[in-house]
């Protein structure tokens, strides 16, 4: 039991963890005829908290609780993975990556995160006025907008085989290269890094 | 018949883009494994190390292949598992037939698609990933996930008056 701990504890590698999503596809729609899409479950607790009579939020929400449950349990296994599946050594990210990020001014290099961005410490200074507000809006715009993202685009739509997600898929990683390429460094310093 | 009302249904949610389009009705214990297969996915999340801001900034930095490898082969799995689906016409575990709607070309998947790039390259985290840094402890992602909700409402406040 100990052995088969410490082997999950390893990170794994993208041939077990991509068909893994992969097979979500599948498990969706074969357990209850269900397109997997993660975003939706943005708007549907928008719709269930704040519809303030806004069409676009006025519909059966309830109808989709299982993405809610889906988006719950993601959370849960996050729990489950850091607490009991936790891998005991730091991260080891590309050694250029790690480069390119201290010359930007991070630090932490231990765990999935950087501690120097990502700590109740910068809610209200400007470096989380970028990385948690603004991030944080453009995720939640840019999707609903697409109507999808990585997951209803780039996996169900693609997987579908429907261009306009490729098309969406294409235009989230345009926008990732010109953010971390271009935009980033100059944003960091002028939060503060 | 039953096909016309959920079709109906689907529309009066403007398109809802992961929708649920069983027929029959699902309550209680037959949630759960959403419950569990999202739990599972969690996981894989993490242990990938999917959900680290570390690994989306060497992706878009072209400098590690393992993000393209997780989205590469979960889509090469998906493609053929509908391929599989629909050729051999298997049914849902309630006996319907499976049902996937198209999807349809709008200048929001251009811009919208854009912006959320710009996001996910901020963040290190699509929608699925924030709830799963939230449950392995990077709490202040709660910030983020409320922002992400600011965003999504405030689409829906001015959908109709974005281009598409």
């Amino acid at each position: 039991m100990n052995q088969f701990v410490d082997w999950m504890s390893q990170p794994w590698p993208w041939y077990v963890a991509g068909p893994m999503i992969g097979l979500t596809v599948p498990a969706l729609l074969l357990l209850g005829n269900k397109s997997f899409g993660i975003s939706s479950s943005l708007r549907h607790i928008c719709a269930a908290c704040v519809p303030a009579g806004i069409p676009f939020f006025s519909y059966n929400w309830k109808k989709e609780t299982w993405n809610l449950l889906f988006v719950l349990g993601v959370g849960i296994g996050g729990f489950i993975a850091a607490n009991f599946l936790a891998n005991p050594s730091a991260i080891v990210i590309s050694e250029a990556t790690q480069a390119d990020l201290t010359a930007l001014g991070v630090s932490d290099f231990k765990a999935l995160m950087p501690l120097d961005i990502f700590s109740w410490e910068n809610v209200f200074n400007a470096k989380g006025f970028l990385f948690f507000v603004v991030g944080g809006f453009l995720v939640g715009f840019g999707t609903r907008y697409a109507g999808g993202c990585t997951s209803g685009h780039a996996i169900m739509g693609i997987s579908n085989l429907q261009w306009p997600s490729l098309v969406a898929t294409v235009f989230f990683m345009l926008g990732g290269f010109l953010m971390t390429n271009v935009l980033l460094e100059p944003l960091m310093k002028w939060v503060g890094f | 018949m039953k096909t016309t009302e959920n079709i109906e249904e689907f529309e009066v949610t403007q398109n809802c883009e992961a929708p649920n389009l069983q027929e029959k009705e699902e309550k209680g214990l037959g949630m759960l494994k959403y419950l569990i297969l999202g739990t599972l996915f969690g996981i894989v999340f993490v242990k990938a190390e999917i959900v680290s801001w570390f690994r989306i900034q060497e992706m878009f930095r072209l400098q590690s292949f393992h993000m393209y490898g997780v989205i590469g082969s979960a889509v090469i799995v998906g493609i053929i598992s509908i391929q599989l689906i629909k050729r051999l016409k298997i049914k849902t575990i309630q006996g319907e037939q499976v049902r996937i709607p198209d999807k349809e070309f709008k200048k929001g998947q251009i811009i919208g698609g854009f912006m959320f790039g710009l996001g996910w390259a901020i963040t290190g985290a699509c929608p699925g990933p924030l709830f799963a840094q939230i449950g392995a402890g990077y709490t202040v992602v709660l910030v983020t996930l409320i922002s992400a909700l600011a965003g999504t409402w405030v689409y829906g406040k001015f959908a109709d008056k974005l281009p598409n």
